[in-house]
């Protein structure tokens, strides 16, 4: 445990930091103008009706109007593939946010009280880490009924060993460090001690491995769509618009490229993003990192 | 040795409990879908049943007892070997999966040598020039390996060496290796390419930290100062001491692909595990799904196992803890 040495007055900001690098700022710019584009889309400012079917335009090439061309209902695949990078990034930021909601927690109250809830808790975190993580995302996807939230706590249960795991171990030597000792000294409640002294230790943590989780769930929620086992249809998911291009590449490569493409770009920048902000949290990590 | 041997047994005992954890949790699991298992078998024809013809289903089905009986029944059957009976197969439970596991068995253990084949040497030249043209190139391609998910990747492959080579040996039937070699060989390549690329990209991230990590220690600047030959240096040093997170980091990934591979295998039409638990969960075949993820997870938790005693024998220091 490195020693918790009192930050520096916070300047300057780690979103200044992010954008000064420019892999981090690149990826945090391609992010925002995705996000942004799809809200548009859905909006209806920009493109067209991700649903939308003109079957008179069926399997058109890339052109001026369709620009990423069409598909075998002649829905505008531009539209749709961004469309689908919005769903995406809402289903793994729930996703994300259940499991660092519920695994920190799980590893801030193991850690800090030990004893039986720790044994409790660190079962469960070992238990959930028994299966492979997309094996027991579709099993879960496959009990619970079929909606995009559903898909997001599916997602969210795989991914909660992982923030326990992360953030049990801090916990355990935070609670031995002087500065929790003198609180407990002055008479403070322990719940007290937990969520003012030593939750906002482990912060950084967490936040790390929410921008390092966030690739892993949009990997894994176009994994579950292709299966067949995502939001249903015809709700725009980039997994299972590829599932759909493999009997219609021959004839029109664009309806694999353009989401094929499209989800790349997002996990590559995720992954980039994730990356820089562990090298500004993390000092350890810079060494060996960059 | 006597402190060797009480920390495997005290590792053996814990993932023994792991187990028993798992083992309910994938029961309760599945009974949490909605409506029961004779509506899930019969479909829209369970509402024809009567009170007394379905009344004799629940008996048969053991659904009339309670659910703590059911678990135990459920658990007593593992023992026997029982694992239960796939109604669309007309198989038990047990004969697929003893097929099934080889098949990703092989696939998985093909893949992990591929991926140490790239990520080992990658990460290690990634790692000898930081910063340079190698490091960078190095991490972009973990970078891509990280990003691009299977299912593109496999797809991709597939309809190209299909349409432009004519090579599609996974549009046959799957043979074992054991029926057709070459048949099998050319079966395995394209899928444990894929994985193999994917799980490479943790593979040379892993080495990569490992011999930075390692490189800045005083033995190695020792090793340099004595005039050890670089090759020596990077091969006896370095790697032996790195080789630690990576093996943790392969063990890991071999867990992952025992069930993991379910994309690939359902892509290819690879008689997997993983294919199996997709195929039952569409089928509606809850019974298939149940044994068969209990026989995956109890697969990665004795890798997991395995993983850690293999480096507790390569680091002396773990040993002495």
């Amino acid at each position: 445990m490195q020693s918790v040495a009192p930050e520096k007055a916070k300047s300057p900001s780690v979103f200044a930091r992010i954008l000064r690098s420019w892999t981090g700022g690149t990826s945090l710019i391609v992010l925002a103008a995705l996000l942004v584009l799809s809200i548009l889309v859905n909006l209806g400012v920009v493109g067209f009706d991700p649903i939308a079917q003109t079957p008179a335009d069926r399997l058109l090439a890339p052109n001026g109007t369709y620009w990423f061309g069409t598909d075998q209902f002649g829905r505008d695949i531009f539209s749709r593939v961004i469309s689908g990078v919005g769903s995406s990034a809402l289903i793994s930021g729930v996703a994300v946010t259940i499991a660092a909601l519920f695994g920190t927690l799980l590893g801030l109250v193991g850690g800090f009280y030990r004893g039986v809830i720790d044994v409790f808790g660190s079962g469960l975190t070992n238990v959930l880490f028994a299966f492979p993580p997309l094996l027991l995302a579709l099993t879960l996807a496959s009990v619970l009924d079929r909606n995009w939230f559903t898909v997001a706590v599916a997602i969210g249960i795989v991914y909660i060993p992982i923030f326990a795991r992360v953030t049990r171990g801090p916990v355990l030597s935070l609670r031995e460090i002087e500065f929790v000792k003198a609180a407990k000294s002055t008479g403070m409640a322990s719940i007290g001690i937990m969520f003012k002294h030593v939750l906002p230790n482990i912060y950084s943590i967490a936040i790390i491995q929410i921008a390092l989780s966030l690739s892993w769930a949009v990997l894994t929620e176009a994994a579950l769509s292709f299966l067949g086992l995502g939001s249903p249809p015809p709700a725009p998911s980039l997994g299972s618009m590829i599932y759909e291009a493999r009997t219609l590449v021959l004839i029109a490569p664009w309806t694999l490229w353009a989401p094929g493409a499209v989800i790349v770009v997002f996990v590559v920048c995720l992954n980039l993003l994730g990356d820089s902000l562990r090298d500004i949290l993390d000092p350890r990590s810079k060494e060996v990192n960059s | 040795m006597r402190v060797l041997e009480s920390a495997v047994v005290k590792k053996a005992a814990g993932s023994l409990a792991t187990l028993v954890g798992v083992a309910i949790f994938v029961f309760f699991m599945l009974r949490a879908i909605p409506g029961d298992a004779i509506s899930a078998s019969l479909g829209t024809e369970a509402a024809g049943l009567t009170e007394v013809q379905r009344k004799s289903l629940e008996e048969y089905y053991g659904l009339d007892q309670s659910l703590a009986s059911q678990f135990f029944s459920w658990v007593g059957n593992l023992f026997q070997g029982n694992l239960g009976f796939s109604v669309r197969a007309q198989q038990s439970v047990l004969d697929l999966t003893a097929a099934a596991l080889p098949v990703t068995f092989q696939l998985a253990v093909f893949a992990i040598i591929l991926a140490l084949a790239i990520g080992v040497p990658v990460g290690m030249l990634a790692a000898s020039r930081v910063g340079k043209p190698r490091d960078v190139i190095g991490q972009a391609l973990s970078l891509i390996g990280l990003s691009v998910p299977a299912f593109l990747l496999a797809t991709t492959l597939l309809t190209f060496l299909a349409v432009n080579l004519g090579f599609n040996p996974n549009g046959l039937g799957y043979k074992t290796f054991f029926e057709d070699p070459v048949v099998n060989l050319q079966q395995m390549l394209l899928p444990s390419l894929v994985l193999g690329f994917g799980i490479s990209a943790p593979i040379i991230r892993t080495t990569r930290a490992a011999v930075l990590d390692v490189s800045g220690q005083d033995f190695v600047r020792t090793a340099k100062a004595k005039g050890v030959s670089t090759r020596r240096l990077q091969f006896k040093h370095i790697l032996r001491n790195a080789l630690i997170p990576i093996v943790t980091m392969t063990g890991l990934q071999f867990g992952y692909l025992l069930g993991g591979a379910v994309v690939v295998e359902q892509i290819f039409s690879l008689p997997g595990v993983g294919r199996q638990v997709l195929t039952g969960i569409q089928q509606k075949e809850y019974a298939l799904v149940q044994s068969t993820v209990l026989v995956i997870a109890a697969a990665f938790v004795i890798v997991n196992l395995l993983t850690d005693l293999l480096y507790r024998a390569i680091d002396p220091r773990v040993r002495a803890e």
